[in-house]
């Protein structure tokens, strides 16, 4: 939402191939005529100077039918699109590099990384070994369904692939936009605090599993797991929670299981709700 | 910084649509787990209104409650926006409403 209508100021996206580093701007297509549609209807009281016009809109309706656009794209080439969020620094890239090194040969994996400004996070899972799209979001704090889409046209998964995107940090706005994905991963960190799903429970109700990572750091903080999970619990009962360390490798198995099993879930299953 | 931007885009988006009429009023709809808070938005429409179609118009914000209903014992519930069980104790509940970030209607000169 944020660089929906904001076109004309400086809320530009850029989308890198790190390989070839070619930058190219990115332009909403539709931004310059969603506006100026012609579904709102007039409604004239003559007896006064003041009409009432029905508008009627949602804000996201743009945003969710390009989402519906994109989950059925994926679906047609049977993909699996995990959409991964968290707060700055919980993790996500480092748990991409690992499952990419450790899954690589069970799975062809690549990457849209969604960050304000950089190729950093690219230039990482480039190293890991995955083919990876950087989407530059600008003064944007999250990542959108289009955006997604000409990412997607420029990664260009094959078929029967596993495709991760990292949003930006913030577990704020990510949780409004779908992208069409086939699951919501909120990553938080045991330095964050355990109340962070009662503070941000947007994003807890969306999300499908929570990974608590770095979890290698309890014996030296003051954080209490149970209380974590209940709050997660609380906000959305039905939650999958995983424990991690993406650094020590603690708890990664349970993640590639969970993997798995989404992965030879098609998209249109029982296993799919919303 | 989230209702910033979105209210940035509600003006956006209403001045454009009205083409150019002066507008008064704004009825907004927005869910009480659409993750907006109304109070943000009021704190920053003025700011954003001036200089738009938008100006000192008035904001109206209506919550739409979070209702749903319970799949087990079939009953219909209000949710607030950090418990989502129902009081027979069931998490398999059917949405209702509570999601709602809309434009209803706006008042033009
Ligand atoms: N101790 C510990 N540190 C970790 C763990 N996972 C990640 N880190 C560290 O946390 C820092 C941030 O990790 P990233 O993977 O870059 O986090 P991110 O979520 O991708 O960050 P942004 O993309 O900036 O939002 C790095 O210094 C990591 O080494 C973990 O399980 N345990
Ligand atoms: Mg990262
Ligand atoms: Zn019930």
């Amino acid at each position: 939402m944020c660089s929906t209508c904001r076109c004309s100021d400086e809320a530009h996206t850029t989308i890198t191939d790190v390989k070839d580093l070619h930058k190219e701007r990115y332009h909403d297509p539709y931004a310059a005529h969603h506006c100026s549609g012609h579904e709102h209807h007039h409604d004239h009281q003559h007896d006064s100077e003041r009409r009432l016009i029905h508008l009627e809109y949602d804000l996201l309706e743009k945003n969710n039918r390009l989402a519906e656009r994109n989950r059925g794209w994926f679906e047609g080439r049977d993909i699996c699109a995990l959409n991964m969020m968290s707060s700055p620094g919980a993790g996500k890239t480092t748990l991409l590099e690992r499952t990419i090194g450790n899954l690589r040969a069970e799975y062809q994996i690549s990457v849209i990384e969604g960050d304000q400004a950089t190729t950093r996070d690219a230039d990482r899972i480039d190293a890991a070994g995955s083919r990876v799209i950087q989407v530059n979001t600008g003064s944007g704090c999250h990542l959108d369904s289009a955006m997604l889409a000409d990412a997607l046209r420029k990664l260009n998964p094959p078929s029967h692939s596993l495709v991760m995107i990292e949003n930006v940090g913030n577990l704020i706005c990510p949780a409004l936009f779908d992208l069409g994905e086939r699951k919501k991963v909120v990553i938080m960190s045991v330095t964050e605090g355990e109340d962070k799903p009662l503070k941000y429970p947007q994003m807890f109700r969306v999300a499908d599993l929570m990974i608590l990572n770095k979890v290698d750091l309890l014996p030296h903080i003051s954080f209490s797991v149970e209380r974590c999970i209940a709050h997660a619990r609380k906000v959305k009962p039905l939650i999958q929670i995983i424990e991690t360390s993406a650094t020590k490798g603690i708890g990664l198995d349970e993640w590639y299981l969970w993997l798995r099993t989404e992965i030879s879930t098609n998209g249109n299953g029982s296993a799919h709700s919303k | 910084m989230h209702e910033l931007a979105l209210t940035e885009n509600i003006i956006a988006g209403v001045a454009e649509r009205v083409e150019g009429a002066r507008v008064t009023r704004v009825v907004l709809q927005i869910g009480k787990l659409s993750g907006v808070v109304p109070e943000a938005v009021r704190f920053c429409f003025d700011v954003c209104a001036a200089g738009t179609a938008l100006e000192g118009a008035s904001l109206e914000i209506v919550e739409i409650p979070a209702r749903a209903i319970c799949r087990s014992c079939k009953s219909t519930i209000e949710l607030s926006d950090m418990i989502a069980l129902c009081s027979c104790g069931s998490a398999n509940l059917r949405m209702l409403s509570g999601n709602e970030l809309r434009v209803k209607e706006v008042e033009v000169l």
